[in-house]
Order: structure tokens, then C-alpha cells, then sequence
């Protein structure tokens, strides 16, 4: 019997979902210009490898240090390799690792702040010391540290920048769980018989997903700049590589003596993939929230 | 009263596990980084038994619960350890270099507030409008420049372009002595003595650093000032000041910003303290002696008693800070309790 609703309700709120969007995005033009760089953007990191003009590690010291030309949109480095090749291939590593990493997050924050929030106790106040005790470091530093301890590789980065973003997820989740525990449609669900875990699973951790998609969006742009910023002092993705922050780390060797474009174009990206996410987590709360734009 | 009283109490004894935990976290961690400090320590000519007699006086051969009873006993003493690369006390090299990262940080957030905070109210009075698209728009934009992006780009702009700012090397040209140490920050110092060309110099050295740090941190301000706004200007006694009579200004900055200053604060104490810990990146690029470039210098060479100080500094003073942002709230705002958790 209540297979008919279920299959019901879903439609009609995706169609209002998406008239929703499409009015947000008519209301809002710098969250269209948000998902259309997104698009851009997964778009570089699907085909990038096979669209760029040069082999981002081929070196051709004929060419060394070229500023941007028609051949060379973003200019050459010392070793004369193509700027703009490396600066399009690196987004799918960058973004690889900030998915992942979020990923992790999301995954871990959600399964502990739902046990949290759904069973309360000991478990809720020992988990919550947990998180304010991760919160309480500097965290870039302590990225830095776990990156140092573990080891300089590309997972090791992809489990730092995890851990660092999992009390901004078990927070959010021990709180939507929390406040919903004692709700109706919980109580009716738990006395049609689901156990507890499916209750939590599939009746109460659905209703949290709006505002962790809001949370995602923002954490994927401040984990690109967390992976690109420990790569920028030498830990985690090693050269050659192709990689922003190693690239305008390297860049930077150059700056003083005039070569602007080494730093100036995978900084630029950079900073645009993470506008781009934050700007799109923006949208989104507008999309999840109306009341918060008034 | 005496209910205040407790709730205060429970709250400073919630932070105590909260402490407890950073100890063990960072001891582990510095544990965990690779490198052997009795190697480091024996030097390069050093043979197999001098080595371990390093390891031995160093207390390195116990076990590691030994060692962190021993490390643990040495932090109630106030001692954070000697640091292996520079033979300096940790606690006085740190405190030594705090004062630089504080004058930096104090000065970004000084002029991050100065543009964020008129940024949030004017957005908050328009909401919807150009305005409000232009400044999310803006800090967005700041928040997310990496910072040692901004930083490599104002150097080459105004360091090696116009050639207006000095080189990015530390906070004073090397032709500049030192003002006498009086509170540590260079800026006050020299004023107080009057001598006005360290002052200049000093702020010239800290000004690109500064806004690089103020642009990242603008974001958080202005956009929690527009939502304090926001709900200021929609409550009741704004309609009422508004309905007996009083000017847009006076409604505005008398009553609506007056009531939406105490959630901007607390924003700005998490940001401070957030800063601190972010602006490694920035001070290493500018060569800034503070503490931050001190712990990327001590991680590097796995020095534990440095990065176990850096981290464990860092962390206590955001737990105070965090303890005295939620009493105070508590004092200034009765409704506030701790009851829920």
C-alpha cells in the first residue's frame, strides 16, 4: 500500500524541482554562470587529456620560457613545455582528489552523525568531543602533518583533506537526525515495523541531504584549494606532474624575474574551479532554502 | 544567578576532553613523521652508539606511553621541549614569533572588516538588487583566491612591476634596525618611540601580506554581517523606529546594525583564530617570521617538539577563544544556554 505514494511523490517533486531550478537560475544569473562553469570544468576533466594541443610532459628546450603566443595560449616553462596543456590536464587530478576526498567525508561524517543524532548517549557526547578535538587544530596544518606522517602521495592528500572536512558532515547530519528523531512520520514508520537502521537509513537520512549538497559544493572548492596549497610547499603531488599548486609553486621561482604567466594562469584556474564550486553551493542553498534569500 | 554560574562551569569542563584529546592527537601525530630525531640530532659523522646515545638521552628508546607520560609531565611544568633544528626552547621561540603573526593577522582582519562590513550592510538594505549579486559576488571571488596565489601576484604587481613595495623578505628592509621590543608588534612599537621611517617601512612590508590574508577572510564577514542585517531589519522594532518616524540612517545604524554587531563579533573570533592557523601559506611566501612559517620549517625537518608546541599553541588558543566567545554570548544574552548538549 505504500508502494503508491512512494512512486508517486517523486515525480511530481522532480518536476517541481527542476521548475524550481530553472526559476532560480532565471532569477539568479551568477548561479547559471555557476553551473555553466561547472559543466566547463568536468567537461576539461573528462576530455582534457585528449583535447589539449601538446603533451603536458613533453619538454622542448627550444621553446624554454615563451610568453603566451597563438601556439602557446598560456606560454612555456623552463623545460618548454605548453602551459595550457598542463594547466587543462591537471583539473582532472585536482578534482579527483577533492571528490574523493569529500566523498570520504561525507560517507564517514553521515554514518557517524546519524548514529549520533539517531541513538544520542555516550556514543552522541563521545563522538562530539571527537569533532570539537579535529576542529580545535589548525587545519591545514594538521593536513600538513598527516600528509608529513603518512607519506607524499596523492592518497595520502585525499585522506587528510577527508579527515579535516568530516565534523563540518557529522555535525550537519547528527543535527538534521537529531531534530527528526521523535517526528511522526518516525514514529509511523517504526510501528509499520522497519527496524531502527532502516528508519534512520531510509525514512530520517534522506531529509538531510539538502543542506549536505550545499555543504559539498562549498567543501569541494575549499578542498581543491587545500590539496593545491599543500602540493604549493612540496608535500603530496610531486613534479612533474601537472598540478596548480605545484605549478605556480614553480612559477613562483620565476615571478621576480618576470616570466608572469608560469604562476599567473594555473593560479587564475585555480581560483576560478574554486568560484566556481562556491558560487554553485550558493545556488544551491537559494535551490534547497528559499528562506534564506528573502 | 547560580545557575549562570554552573552552565559556565559546564562549559569550561566540556573543553577539558577537548584539550586531553589535542595532547594525544599531536603527540601521536609527531610520533608518526618520518625521520629519526637521534639521527638528526648524532650529526653526520655519527656511528651506530653514538646515535642510540642520542636516542637514550633524548628518551627516545622507551616506549611510547613511557615517552608521552614523560612529555605530559614536562607540559604541566610549562615545557614544550627544546627544538631539534635551531636548540632553542620551543615555548620562548614561539612566543618570540607569535607577535609577528598576530600583527599580521590583527591588520587583515582590521582591513577585511573595513571592506566586508559596509559590503554585508549594503547588501542587506538591497536585497536581490545588483548590489547584493555584486557583493556575493566579490567576496566569493575572495574567498576563493588560494593564498599563496594572491600572495605571488601582489608581489610581482608591486614588488617587481611598479615597484612600489619592497622586497617580500620578512617584516623590515634589512637597512631598517629593529624597534626596541616593547609589546612585539613593530607597527606599536615604533610609534611609540616616535620613530616615524621604521613605522612607514614596517607598514610597507605588511601591507601585501596583509590584503592578501584580508581578501580570503572577507567572505565570512560580510556575508554573516548581511544575514545579521537582514534579520535585524525585518524584526519588530524596526518597523516600529521606522513607523515612528525616524531617518533611514538612524533606523539603520542606531538600532538594526547595533543589534546585528554581536553575531558579526563571534564570526570574527572563529575567523581570527581560523586565520592564525591559515596563514602559513602566507607567511611563507613572505618570508614573515611567525609562527606559522616555523611549524612548515619544523614539519619539514620533523621536528617534534616544535610542531607538537605549534599545534598544541594553536589549539589551545582556539579553545579559549571559543570558551570566551560562548561565555560571553551567555552574559550578553540570557537566552542563551548550554542546557541542549
Amino acid at each position: 500500500m505504500t508502494d503508491i505514494p512512494d512512486t508517486q511523490t517523486p515525480d511530481t517533486q522532480t518536476s517541481g524541482w527542476i521548475s524550481h531550478a530553472v526559476y532560480i537560475m532565471r532569477e539568479n544569473p551568477v548561479t547559471l554562470l555557476a553551473f555553466v562553469l561547472f559543466a566547463m570544468f568536468i567537461a576539461c576533466a573528462i576530455f582534457g587529456p585528449a583535447l589539449v594541443p601538446y603533451d603536458p610532459l613533453a619538454s622542448d628546450t627550444s621553446v624554454a620560457l615563451q610568453p603566451p603566443s597563438a601556439a602557446h595560449w598560456f606560454g612555456t616553462d623552463s623545460l618548454g613545455r605548453d602551459v595550457f596543456s598542463r594547466v587543462i590536464v591537471a583539473t582532472r587530478l585536482d578534482l579527483t582528489i577533492s571528490v574523493a576526498a569529500v566523498a570520504i567525508s561525507f560517507v564517514i561524517g553521515s554514518i557517524l552523525g546519524a548514529i549520533a543524532g539517531y541513538w544520542g548517549g555516550w556514543i552522541d557526547a563521545v563522538l562530539n568531543r571527537v569533532l570539537d578535538t579535529i576542529m580545535a587544530f589548525p587545519l591545514f596544518v594538521l593536513a600538513m602533518g598527516i600528509v608529513a606522517a603518512l607519506g607524499n602521495t596523492v592518497e595520502n592528500i585525499i585522506y587528510a583533506t577527508a579527515l579535516i572536512n568530516i565534523p563540518f558532515y557529522a555535525r550537519l547530519v547528527r543535527a538534521e537526525v537529531n531534530i527528526r528523531r521523535d517526528a511522526g512520520f518516525v514514529q509511523a514508520a517504526k510501528l509499520a515495523g522497519n527496524t531502527d537502521l532502516r528508519v534512520l537509513a531510509f525514512h530520517i537520512f534522506p531529509n538531510a541531504l539538502p543542506p549536505m549538497m550545499v555543504q559539498v559544493s562549498l567543501n569541494l572548492g575549499w578542498a581543491i584549494l587545500n590539496a593545491a596549497g599543500l602540493s604549493f610547499i612540496g608535500l603530496g603531488v610531486r613534479p612533474p606532474t601537472p598540478e596548480w599548486g605545484i605549478m605556480v609553486a614553480e612559477g613562483a621561482n620565476f615571478i621576480v624575474s618576470g616570466e608572469w604567466w608560469l604562476a599567473l594562469f594555473p593560479g587564475l584556474w585555480l581560483m576560478l574551479a574554486v568560484f566556481t564550486f562556491n558560487l554553485m553551493g550558493d545556488g544551491l542553498r537559494d535551490l534547497v532554502d528559499p528562506r534564506q534569500r528573502k | 544567578m547560580a545557575g549562570r554560574g554552573k552552565t559556565i562551569a559546564l562549559r569550561v569542563a566540556q573543553s577539558i576532553p577537548v584539550v586531553i584529546g589535542v595532547i594525544i592527537v599531536s603527540f601521536l601525530l609527531t610520533r608518526a613523521l618520518p625521520g629519526d630525531p637521534a639521527v638528526y640530532f648524532a650529526g653526520d659523522a655519527a656511528d651506530e652508539a653514538s646515535i642510540q646515545q642520542v636516542r637514550e638521552a633524548l628518551g627516545l628508546d622507551k616506549s611510547w606511553p613511557v615517552q608521552f607520560a614523560l612529555y605530559v609531565g614536562d607540559l604541566l611544568r610549562g615545557d614544550l621541549g627544546v627544538s631539534l633544528t635551531t636548540g632553542q626552547p620551543v615555548l620562548a621561540e614561539l612566543s618570540r614569533r607569535l607577535p609577528a603573526s598576530l600583527e599580521l593577522t590583527l591588520t587583515a582582519l582590521i582591513l577585511s572588516c573595513a571592506v566586508a562590513v559596509p559590503l554585508g550592510v549594503m547588501a542587506a538594505t538591497r536585497p536581490g538588487s545588483w548590489r547584493d549579486h555584486l557583493c556575493r559576488v566579490v567576496v566569493t571571488a575572495g574567498v576563493s583566491l588560494p593564498t599563496f596565489f594572491t600572495s605571488i601576484l601582489l608581489i610581482y604587481i608591486f614588488y617587481y612591476f611598479l615597484g612600489v613595495s619592497p622586497s617580500p623578505l620578512g617584516r623590515l628592509d634589512f637597512m631598517f634596525l629593529e624597534p626596541d621590543r616593547i609589546t612585539g608588534f613593530y607597527l606599536i612599537d615604533s610609534a611609540l618611540v616616535g620613530d616615524w621611517e621604521t613605522f612607514v617601512a614596517t607598514a610597507n612590508q605588511l601591507i601585501l601580506p596583509a590584503v592578501t590574508l584580508a581578501l580570503f577572510t572577507m567572505a565570512p564577514i560580510a556575508r554573516m554581517t548581511r544575514a545579521a542585517m537582514l534579520q535585524a531589519l525585518s524584526s519588530d522594532y524596526v518597523r516600529t523606529a521606522r513607523a515612528a518616524g525616524l531617518t533611514t540612517r538612524k533606523v539603520l545604524y542606531g538600532y538594526a546594525f547595533r543589534n546585528a554587531l554581536l553575531p558579526v563579533v563571534t564570526t570574527l573570533g572563529m575567523v581570527f583564530s581560523f586565520t592564525l592557523g591559515a596563514n602559513v601559506l602566507v607567511e611563507k611566501v613572505f618570508a614573515w617570521p611567525g609562527i606559522g612559517s616555523y611549524a612548515i620549517e619544523a614539519l619539514v625537518a620533523s621536528d617534534y617538539a616544535a610542531v607538537q608546541g605549534f599545534v598544541l599553541a594553536m589549539a589551545l588558543l582556539f579553545v579559549a577563544l571559543n570558551l570566551v566567545i560562548d561565555i560571553s554570548y551567555s552574559l550578553i544574552d540570557p537566552r542563551i544556554g548550554f542546557d541542549a548538549k
